[in-house]
Formats: C-alpha cells, sequence, structure tokens
C-alpha cells in the first residue's frame, strides 16, 4: 500500500515537472510577443489595448540602461522580440547581426513618422528601427534650495557645485556619466582618445565626494522627495517628475547633451516577427502615440500625433527643444571596443575609488 | 543584570521589526511616498491584485519551490541514507561536496552556474535560460540542507528496532518503509520545508540564473525596487508576512500537544 | 547473511545525488577555475590575477566591513542569546520565532525600508528635526546613509539572527549543573562565564561567524541600496563582470575574483576549524 502510494507519488512528481518543463520552454507560443523596454516608458493601458484588439499576449519586462539589455539578449539568457535601444545600441546590434530586417509592408504606419526622424546614422538605410521617442539629457535641481545664481549660466558645473555636496545625484551608467563629463571638458562624447577618458574619469572621481547616490530611475523618489536637489536625466522624465514636485526646474546645459533616440527594433532570432511587426505599427498609429506621449512625456517621431498634442507641450522646449538648443547636443555613435573596454574599466576605477 | 537584559532585548526588538513597521504603515499610506505618510488607504492592495506581474512571479516562486523541494527532498533523502552507510574518507569526501554550496557564498554557487548554463546553452541554438536552469539551481542548492536535516535523524536511528523486524519476518522493503522511514520523517520534513523556504526566497542565485519570461518574485521586486518606488511592494511584503504569522501562530499553538504525545 | 537481506543498496542510493553534485556543483566549480585561469581566447594565463591586485581596494574594503558587521553582530546576539538560554522553555520557543520571522519578509524590501528610515529626509532625521524644533532650535540632521556606515548597517541587520541562533543553541546546551559546580568551587560571576560559559559557547560563536561573514562578504545588494552604488564591493565587481552593467561582460576576471572569495572563505574557515579544535561541533565532515 505504502510503496505504491509512493510510487504514485513519484510519478506524480516527474509528471509535474515534465508538465512545468513543458510550459517553461513552451514559454514563446504564438499567443505572447516578449516586449523589453526602458523602466518607466509607457502607457500600460496602451498595452491592454494591443492585447485587445490583436489577441496577442504582451509579456512586458523593463531594463533600466541599454548595457543591462544588451548583456541579457547577447548572454542567450533571454528570447525577446521587439527591444527599444538607444541610437548607438542599435548600431553596435546591427553590426553584430542581431537585429532582424523589418517588412514595412507590415507597419503602414512607419509613413506617420516625420522625415527628420528617419533614415539618421544609426539606421541610415531605415531597415531595422522604428522610432519610438527621442529627446536630450536635462539637467533637473530644485528652485527651492538651489540658488538662483548657480543655475543662471546653465552649465553643468552645477553638477560639480561643492556647495552642494551630498545633494548632487548622478547617472549609474557609464555612457551617460562620462558624456556629462566629456562635454564639461569640452571633449566630444563619442571620442575615442584614450587620454580624453582618462580625464573625464578623473572629473568623475572628483566629482564622486559630492554624489550622494548613483541613479537611475530612483531619481523620482529622490527628487521629488527632496532628498536630493540636482541630477541629470532625460527630459522626459524630467517632465514627468516636475509635474510631481513644482518646485523642480531643468535646462539643457549650455555645454551640450546627449540627444537620442529610442527605436523599435524586433530581435533576429525572434518567433514571433510578424506579431513584433503589428506591435510596432500599433504604437506608431496617431491615436496611441498621442495617449503615450501624454504618459511618458518624451518627445514624439509622429508629426500627426505631434500636431495633436495641446499647445503646452508642444511648446516645451525641454521636451522639443528649438534647433540652436538642438545643434550644441550631440547623438551617440556605437564606440570601438577598445573604447568600449577602456570606459568599462574607468567606470569600475570610478566605483572602487573610496575617499 | 536582569533589568540591563530586558532593556536590551527590547532595543533589538526594536532594531529588527523597525523595517517590519515602516513596510507594514507605509503599505496603507494613500500617497505614493515611502517616506511621507499622506493618509490611510488600501489602494496598494487593490493595485497588488491587479498587477499581473507581480502575481504571475508569485506563482512561478511557488511552482519552482514545490518542485524543488520535493526533488531535492527525494535525492537529498536517498543520499543520507547512502552516506549514512558509507565510512571514512569516503564519507567524508560525500559529506564534503555535499557543504559545498552550504558554505560558498550564494553569488559564487550562482556564477558558476551561470558559467555552466551558458556554456551548455551556447552549443544548443535556441535554448535559453528559463524554468529549467530556474529549477536546476535551486534544486541544486536545496539538495544539501535536506541531507543535513535528514542525515541526524539516520544517526540517532535505532538500528535494532529494523533488526528486530526482519528477524520477525518482514520483508527487508516493507521493514525500511515501515520502519526506517517514520523514524527519520520529521528529518525528511524539516528539510523539505527548509528547501522550500529557501527557495521561495532566493535572490541571488535566480538572479543570475533565470531569463527573461520567467521570474520569480524576488527578481520582480528587484526590478521594481529600480523603478520609482511603488508601495505595491509593500503591500504584497505585508500581506507575505501576515500569511506567515498566522501559520507560525497555529504551529506553534498546536505544538505543545503534539510534544507531549512524543 | 545480514548484507543480503539488507534492502539499501548505498550506491543506489548515492547514484542520483552522486551525478547531481558532481554536474551542478563540481563541473560549474571547475569551470569557474577553468575561467579563472584562462584568457577570451581560451588560452591558459595568470593576467586575471592581476586584477587581485588592481582591486586590493576593493579586497581590503569588503574584508574589512564584513569582519566590522560580524563583530558588531557577536557582540549584540551574545547577550541576547545568552538572556534566551536561560528563559523558560516556552519563552525560548518563542524568542525563537520572534528572531526568524523578519526573515520571511523579503530581504530588498526590508532593506528598502532602512533607506526610508535613514535618509536626510528620513524618519529619524525628521524625528531629530522636531525635537530641536521643540527646542527652538535648527537641525541639519545626520548624514546616516550611503556611506560605509549604512553599508554595515545593512549586514547586522540582515544577518543578525544567523549569529544568535547558533550561539543560542550552543548555550542551551550547557548543562546548569556545570555552571553550578564551578560555583560551589568558589567561581564567581565573572569566572564562570570567562571560564565555563564562554569557552562552551565557542562553537555557536564560530559557526555564527560564518554564517554572517560569508553572506556579508559576497553581499552586492547591501552596497547598492544603503551604500549609493558608490562604493563596489567585492560582490558589485562580480555582478558587473557577469552581467555586463557597465558595457563589457568579462566571465575571465569575474570568475578570478569568486576565486579569490572562495579561497579566502576556504581559509577562513580553515582557520576557525583549527581553532574549533577542542570543541569540535557534531555533524561530522570537514567543512569543504
Amino acid at each position: 500500500m505504502i510503496k505504491k502510494s509512493i510510487a504514485v507519488f513519484l510519478t506524480l512528481v516527474l509528471l509535474c515537472t515534465l508538465l512545468a518543463a513543458c510550459a517553461g520552454s513552451g514559454a514563446g507560443n504564438a499567443a505572447t510577443l516578449n516586449v523589453y523596454n526602458w523602466g518607466e516608458y509607457i502607457d500600460q493601458t496602451v498595452l491592454e489595448d494591443f492585447e485587445a484588439e490583436t489577441g496577442i499576449q504582451v509579456n512586458y519586462t523593463t531594463y533600466a540602461n541599454n548595457e543591462e539589455m544588451y548583456s541579457k539578449i547577447v548572454s542567450g539568457a533571454a528570447s525577446y522580440d521587439v527591444i527599444v535601444p538607444s541610437e548607438y545600441m542599435i548600431s553596435k546590434m546591427i553590426e553584430e547581426d542581431l537585429l532582424a530586417e523589418l517588412d514595412f509592408a507590415n507597419i503602414p504606419n512607419y509613413s506617420k513618422i516625420g522625415d527628420d526622424y528617419k533614415g539618421l546614422p544609426y539606421d541610415p538605410d531605415e531597415k531595422y528601427s522604428v522610432p519610438y521617442t527621442w529627446g536630450t539629457v536635462v539637467i533637473v535641481y530644485n528652485t527651492k534650495y538651489v540658488d538662483e545664481a548657480d543655475v543662471e549660466d546653465e552649465s553643468i558645473d552645477l553638477l560639480w557645485n561643492e556647495k552642494y555636496a551630498g545633494k548632487i545625484l548622478m547617472f549609474d551608467n557609464p555612457r551617460d556619466a562620462f558624456a556629462l563629463a566629456m562635454s564639461k571638458l569640452g571633449y566630444s562624447m563619442n571620442s575615442t582618445t584614450p587620454s580624453e577618458w582618462e580625464a573625464a574619469a578623473d572629473e568623475l572621481i572628483a566629482q564622486k565626494h559630492l554624489v550622494q547616490a548613483y541613479v537611475m530611475d530612483q531619481v523620482f523618489d529622490k527628487l521629488i522627495g527632496e532628498e536630493a536637489y540636482i541630477a541629470p536625466y532625460y527630459a522626459g522624465d524630467a517632465m514627468a517628475m516636475m509635474e510631481e514636485n513644482e518646485d523642480l526646474a531643468a535646462y539643457v546645459p549650455v555645454e551640450g547633451a546627449n540627444q537620442f533616440f529610442d527605436s523599435m527594433c524586433v530581435l533576429k532570432n525572434t518567433r514571433h516577427k510578424k506579431e513584433a511587426e503589428q506591435f510596432i505599427n500599433f504604437m506608431c498609429d496617431t491615436e496611441i502615440a498621442v495617449r503615450n506621449a501624454e504618459e511618458v512625456c518624451y518627445a514624439i517621431p509622429q508629426v500627426e500625433a505631434y500636431e495633436e498634442l495641446d499647445e503646452e507641450t508642444k511648446n516645451d522646449t525641454m521636451v522639443y527643444p528649438p534647433a540652436e538648443v538642438l545643434e550644441r547636443c550631440e547623438v551617440f555613435v556605437n564606440l570601438p571596443s577598445e573604447t568600449l573596454e577602456l570606459q568599462s574599466d574607468l567606470w569600475k576605477k570610478l566605483k572602487t575609488h573610496y575617499d | 543584570m536582569k533589568k540591563f537584559l530586558t532593556v536590551y532585548t527590547v532595543l533589538i526588538s526594536v532594531f529588527l521589526y523597525a523595517p517590519i513597521f515602516v513596510v507594514v504603515f507605509f503599505s496603507f499610506n494613500s500617497g505614493t511616498s515611502r517616506a511621507v505618510f499622506e493618509g490611510f488607504s488600501m489602494q496598494w492592495y487593490q493595485e497588488l491584485f491587479q498587477d499581473e506581474l507581480i502575481l504571475k512571479s508569485l506563482y512561478y516562486s511557488v511552482v519552482i519551490a514545490v518542485v524543488s523541494a520535493v526533488v531535492s527532498t527525494v535525492i537529498g533523502t536517498m543520499a543520507a541514507i547512502g552516506i549514512n552507510k558509507l565510512r571514512g574518507f569516503v564519507k567524508s569526501a560525500y559529506l564534503s561536496v555535499n557543504n559545498i554550496p552550504v558554505v560558498n557564498p550564494d553569488i559564487v554557487t550562482a556564477i558558476s552556474m551561470m558559467i555552466l548554463f551558458v556554456f551548455v546553452l551556447s552549443h544548443f541554438n535556441g535554448m535559453e535560460m528559463g524554468f529549467t536552469t530556474l529549477l536546476i539551481a535551486h534544486i541544486t542548492f536545496n539538495i544539501p540542507y535536506v541531507v543535513l536535516s535528514v542525515l541526524p535523524k539516520l544517526k540517532g536511528m535505532d538500528q535494532n528496532i529494523y533488526d528486530a523486524a526482519l528477524d520477525l519476518g518482514c520483508p527487508p522493503v516493507k521493514a525500511f518503509v515501515k520502519v526506517v522511514i517514520p523514524q527519520i520523517m520529521p528529518g525528511i520534513i524539516s528539510g523539505m520545508i527548509m528547501a522550500f523556504t529557501l527557495s521561495l526566497d532566493d535572490f541571488v542565485i535566480s538572479y543570475f540564473n533565470s531569463g527573461a519570461t520567467f521570474q520569480t518574485l524576488p527578481i520582480t521586486i528587484y526590478s521594481m525596487t529600480k523603478k520609482p518606488y511603488n508601495l505595491k511592494l509593500n503591500a504584497l511584503s505585508t500581506l507575505l508576512f501576515a500569511v506567515v504569522l498566522a501559520l507560525m501562530l497555529a504551529v506553534n499553538i498546536k505544538k505543545p500537544a503534539k510534544k507531549k504525545k512524543a | 547473511m545480514r548484507k543480503n537481506r539488507d534492502p539499501i543498496n548505498k550506491k543506489v542510493m548515492l547514484a542520483p545525488f552522486s551525478g547531481w553534485m558532481v554536474l551542478f556543483v563540481l563541473v560549474p566549480i571547475a569551470l569557474v577555475v577553468y575561467y579563472a585561469f584562462s584568457n577570451a581566447d581560451r588560452q591558459f594565463t595568470l593576467s586575471n590575477l592581476h586584477w587581485m591586485y588592481e582591486y586590493r581596494g576593493t579586497l581590503w574594503l569588503s574584508v574589512k566591513l564584513s569582519v566590522i558587521a560580524t563583530v558588531i553582530c557577536m557582540l549584540l546576539a551574545y547577550p541576547i542569546a545568552y538572556a534566551m538560554s536561560r528563559a523558560s522553555e516556552k519563552v525560548q520557543r518563542n524568542a525563537t520565532l520572534f528572531i526568524m520571522l523578519p526573515m520571511w519578509m523579503n530581504f530588498l524590501v526590508r532593506t528598502y525600508a532602512w533607506m526610508t528610515i535613514l535618509e536626510d529626509t528620513g524618519l529619524v532625521n525628521n524625528a531629530l528635526r522636531g525635537i530641536a524644533g521643540w527646542f527652538g532650535k535648527e537641525f541639519d540632521g545626520l548624514s546616516l546613509i550611503n556611506n560605509h556606515g549604512a553599508i554595515v548597517l545593512g549586514m547586522v541587520y540582515n544577518f543578525l539572527p544567523y549569529m544568535i541562533l547558533p550561539i543560542y543553541t550552543a548555550l542551551t546546551k550547557i548543562s546548569y549543573s556545570l555552571i553550578e559546580a564551578a560555583r560551589d568551587l568558589g567561581a564567581n560571576g565573572g569566572q564562570v562565564f570567562g571560564k565555563v560559559i564562554l569557552p562552551m559557547s565557542v562553537p555557536g560563536i564560530i559557526s555564527g561567524i560564518t554564517m554572517v561573514f560569508i553572506p556579508s562578504i559576497s553581499t552586492f545588494i547591501i552596497s547598492k541600496i544603503l551604500g549609493g552604488g558608490k562604493d563596489f564591493l567585492i560582490g558589485d565587481l562580480i555582478e558587473d563582470y557577469f552581467l555586463g552593467n557597465s558595457g563589457v561582460v568579462n566571465y575571465n576576471i569575474g570568475a578570478a575574483l569568486s576565486l579569490i572569495i572562495m579561497v579566502m572563505i576556504l581559509i577562513a574557515t580553515f582557520m576557525m576549524n583549527h581553532f574549533d579544535k577542542d570543541a569540535k561541533t557534531s555533524g561530522g565532515g570537514s567543512v569543504i
């Protein structure tokens, strides 16, 4: 009797394991699309609408920066269908043959994208990507605590101002952090000269004792809650924070800042290319793009959708900076691997420099 | 002395429970801040039950914990019985290997398995980390704890009862099932419970060995802490904590009666 | 005859275990060693070990903070463990539960709660500000977070129960008659503690030390949450090399650093076991 029940038990366990294993490996069946996007970067109701309209389930996960997304994908740890990398990551991934060529017949809404946002250097032949949003890096500060005199010149130096020691936040990813230091020194943020990188690293090390914490999206809590007063961040998120705390203000630094284009791409090894293209097309729909833009506050590349935004947003120079501001901004290009390696080493040097 | 100890105990309790109190208290916040209490509300609990990602990863966590606990209990109990029969160098070699995952820091266990999985998966196109790798990882760090909790019971077992059963004509397999298993049952059960809780609570090993589509609860919680803090996490933690507290109380009230029997 | 009727074939019993442990414990560790001593082209090299020198500051900081955390845990845990071991059986059972209970809440969430408590605008500073305001004074607040002290606090908080419970277990094993005997022989309170209780609780202290030190030295979360992501500990470096958060994945250096942690812990446990020779713990088998 007991023998029998043990046998039954073991069989059950085995069955469960097998069933569960099948469920695990079958996670990518026809109806589920794996979308991997930045945190705080979508209106969730849009996803629900997409699911309702097409019957395709969306498995939506997020990452904090391009590098995190990239290493997840190349380690083979994960199979995603749609990703939203920034421009320099797109060129890197095109080079490494990770992205699928899109079939634009399935993306009729591509015609709604403004010409200014098509055929940009990272995807010159318009084969791999459809722009999602764009923006610049801005410096956010709290007017209650930061003296007007210190922000008058709209300089990057505010991030190095001793007066605000312990109240300054910094990007917790090397590319964005080094770009700020490079701009401060007057170098190109796409420099491949090792000595310039070393100099930028020295700047970051010199800044370290002023930094309260290195953060990504935790910046929201800290700035809104007035735990910190100054932080560089992406324009759209800056807008979102300014809505929550009206003492916050922001500027694009005069030394220049990074301008980024985040675009939707499909991975080469996707099993759902058609559904992925359907998703991209859906996101470019005017009504959807407007709703999404209102939620995420970033600038959108869809012309019609832009026209439908309210006047205040359209004229907001933070979200849609005028040409002369954009002129001093720089778009990231993919760095050669020696420079990437140097960047990674210098970043660790910063993090292992103990005051 | 007595007074000092009382005061001291109170202080340590405050230290241990202050964060718990903060988590529970702010789970009822009507605002969005984890530091400024604006008023009482149950909104985070409502939102929690609408969050598919959290619910799904909770489900995945339980699945992984149950399956890995059962499998590791079977393998671990068998191993303990085998090891108990070994002597000398071979025995201590087995015990040493068993101890590796216990003594090694989680992160080392985690990356060592990650290397293996990446190494193997890179030879099979189209396969990825996910349920299977996670399950293997969890079973691996669970087995030693099962072995360690069954072994002492085997040592303390009275071999004579088993021999007596055989002498009285009981077939060996039946004697094993009827005599040995019941005697080591407490060890098996506590090993299984331990495996279950270790698996449910594991963050580090899952962090390095889970893919995109199969995330356990701790992984989801970690990815949520990287975003603007969401008080749903407090609501979730409060609920799970309440469940455990209730279970503990129930077990604890039952226990004295059981003890008298033994 | 005895052998024949024994149904338990140890080979069969050990087979799944042996297979599993070889495949998923020994092979992975061999791979760590292999990666630590090879480069990206899979050729033998010792160059990864030079990073040990490069990161000596990180190693030192990790050791320093975890030793401090371990010592604090020991000092905090002993009186509690002692008080527990002297209490009635019912109190002992409840106290054990009481100490284990916090561990049932996800440690990330609990560690995050410390942020709420310690921040510049956190509960402690707000309370102090309130008190100062009561006396009509200005108070800037204390810097309680994003520094090494906060990291140590996080370690102590998360791992304190692992120190209390083994010491308590060791203390409960001391028979009361032994203490009485010492007293009868004229030992005073201090002598009883120093010559009887403390030596007999050494096994508990030692397993407590291992259980606090090992997770402390390898943590990479506590330093991120409570240290403000500023100073890397050795665990942060390993995470970075394996997951490539700063843009480059390098298993070889990551494996070399992991190997260093493993060797350090091996040496530490060896020293402990040596120290523990007189008071040998039950359970059997050398550690590693």
